[in-house]
């Protein structure tokens, strides 16, 4: 086992009783209401909601990009409570790999090296890192692309190298943040199905915010969210609904 | 090589409009820092030419001499008694001051003579490429420069003309031996110059000291100055350094130099300061990436460094070519500009401190950065 992945079914992304506030004095906003929400290893969860309903607020509380106003998040069982920007960096580095909807390479860089920047921030560099990387978007299917960068990629080839650069430094949980919403169907479904074997083949969490209802096969189990709180948990594929207390578990 | 210095290479010729205008910014900065102080080198060696290329050990001159174109005037009798003090080997008198050359057309153009006692040595003319030192043993002899040969009306050995009223050859022909004032050196024998410049023959400049063997300089100094009242007795690097420091300071000509590099620096600064900040803004997606990816701010500043020393390296690439081309093309002028390999070390550690510097305001950017703009842009 890679040394950043968690045993499965134990959650590896954890938030309690969160509560963000956003804005300040007429602008403030309760953008997450006593939210509760474990990211399990081994699983694909799906956060579904509509518009400003605090699914990206909740990816960046339990990514560590943003403090709680209220609450705890435990990244594998370490509480992120009291840490500073670089402590936040710092468990970002070693425990969780992004995928954003708009990719957000290094348009300067080859496909190789934008995975290979993964490693590079966290020290890991050398003919190791690049063998790394290179496995990593073979991984992904774009063993012939290495050299490639991003303009001359498609929006499907980029979005995949973005996957292969979370995965590349082995971490506990993939956020992947509307990973498919600027695809077309055919590659929105690659995009999901490379996630989705990650998450199987692997105790790494993942976790797909989203509102495509096309999302909704890939996932072992599907989050709704609504004005801050989340509404609903059911199983993915054929499960039924669940209900759920607001901001139950 | 870390990703992040490929990243800062890239970043840096990504944008080639904003990469030309850094390298005009450095360049135009360490161009006009290399000039300025090249000529404060330049300068500084001109005006102590003359001290530089005499043979002693101390110079005598009279109490509070500014420069060796000081007009102060020495008994010449004090001679005896700087060859009575213990440890002096030889006192060559030496004569200087201003005087009148008339042209064969007539026309008048002022001169600055050196006379010394050439059957002594101590200071003699230089570079000669025609004639030689002891031909100005003779009568009306005198050297001139091949540089001055239109502004002199000579053109060369056997050329004659009017000094302060009495006739004149040339009998050595230096190449070289240029003055920063712009007025032409001419040299003599000392009682040829003491007519030229009207000094009389009981009035010296200076004296020219040589000492013993193993003697003590400071004693010596010591015990001149208790023997010989209103003298100081100076070795060449006091002597240079005071004629430097009247030159470059007394007059406000280095203060002016060093004005001029300042304002490279801070032109520099600036224009550097702008495109980086610009090239950071530009970039700012890609370090916020960075950001929610981990890095630590440390590996953030260090792409802009990288940038930044990557800028100064370049300009000053550039910056030194142009410099030493400049360099060659003043080699003859009165007022070379001087590039030393001290200086060169010197102002690339400048560039490379200019553009750190520069790079100040992009880290300050950088630090408000906040990842949770990725998911937003």
């Amino acid at each position: 086992m890679s040394r950043n992945l968690y045993p499965i079914n134990q959650p590896v992304l954890e938030a309690r009783g969160i509560t963000q506030v956003l804005g300040t004095g007429a602008a403030k906003v309760h953008a997450l209401k006593e939210v509760d929400f474990a990211l399990r290893g081994g699983e694909l969860a799906l956060l579904m909601g509509p518009s400003g309903s605090g699914k990206t607020t909740l990816l960046s509380v339990l990514g560590c990009m943003l403090t709680p106003t209220v609450g705890t998040v435990s990244v594998c069982g370490k509480s992120t409570t009291g840490a500073d920007a670089e402590e936040l960096a710092r468990l970002r580095r070693d425990h969780v790999g992004f995928v954003f909807q708009s990719y957000h390479l290094f348009s300067t860089l080859t496909a190789a090296e934008n995975v290979q920047l993964a490693l590079d921030v966290r020290g890991r560099r050398g003919n190791d890192a690049r063998l790394r990387a290179r496995n990593a978007l073979v991984r992904v299917g774009l063993a012939d692309k290495f050299a490639a960068t991003p303009r001359e990629l498609s929006g499907g080839e980029q979005q995949r190298v973005a996957i292969a650069r979370a995965i590349v430094s082995d971490p506990s949980a993939i956020l992947a943040d509307e990973p498919t919403a600027a695809l077309d169907s055919e590659n929105g479904q690659s995009v999901m199905t490379i996630l989705s074997s990650i998450a199987r083949e692997s105790t790494r969490g993942v976790l797909v915010v989203g509102h495509d209802p096309r999302l909704m096969p890939f996932a072992d189990r599907i989050i709704s969210i609504a004005d801050g709180r989340v509404v609903d948990e059911r199983s993915g594929g054929t499960g039924a609904p669940r209900l759920r207390a607001a901001g139950g578990s | 090589m870390p990703l992040n210095f490929t990243l800062a290479l890239r970043n840096l010729f990504h944008d080639r409009l904003r990469f030309v205008a850094t390298m005009i910014g450095i360049v135009f900065s360490v161009v006009l820092v290399l000039i300025q102080m090249g000529l404060y080198l330049g300068f500084g060696r001109v005006v102590s030419t003359m001290i530089d290329h005499a043979s002693g050990d101390l110079w005598i001159v009279r109490q509070g001499t500014k420069c060796f174109e000081d007009p102060s005037l020495l008994d010449a009798r004090i001679r005896d008694d700087v060859l009575a003090t213990a440890d002096v080997k030889s006192a060559v008198p030496i004569v200087i001051g201003f005087s009148d050359w008339r042209l064969p057309s007539g026309e008048m153009t002022p001169v600055f003579v050196v006379g010394t006692d050439l059957k002594s040595g101590g200071l003699q003319p230089w570079n000669i490429t025609d004639g030689s030192v002891d031909a100005l043993k003779a009568d009306e002899a005198v050297a001139v420069d091949q540089t001055y040969y239109k502004r002199l009306g000579v053109n060369g050995l056997g050329s004659t003309a009017d000094l302060r009223g009495r006739p004149v050859r040339v009998a050595a022909v230096t190449d070289g031996i240029r003055s920063f004032t712009t007025t032409p050196y001419v040299f003599a024998d000392l009682k040829h110059a003491q007519d030229y410049t009207g000094i009389p023959a009981n009035k010296i400049s200076y004296l020219l000291v040589t000492l013993k063997p193993g003697a003590d300089v400071a004693q010596v100094q010591h015990a001149l100055h208790a023997a010989v009242p209103n003298i100081e007795a100076l070795t060449p690097a006091a002597f240079r350094d005071r004629s430097r420091s009247f030159w470059l300071f007394g007059t406000g000509a280095g203060a002016a130099l060093f004005a001029g590099a300042l304002l490279g620096l801070i032109v520099g600064t600036v224009i550097v300061a702008q495109t980086l900040y610009s090239s950071t803004k530009d970039h700012i997606d890609e370090f916020a990436t960075l950001r929610a990816l981990g890095s630590s701010n440390a590996y953030i500043y260090r792409v802009i460094i990288y940038q930044a020393l990557l800028s100064a390296v370049i300009g000053f690439c550039f910056a030194a070519a142009i410099g030493f081309a400049v360099v060659e093309v003043t080699t003859k002028g009165a007022l070379p500009i001087v590039i030393t390999p001290t200086l060169v070390a010197a102002i690339l550690a400048l560039t490379v401190a200019m553009c750190i510097a520069s790079a100040l305001a992009a880290i300050l950017r950088v630090l408000r950065i906040d990842p949770v703009m990725v998911f937003t842009r």
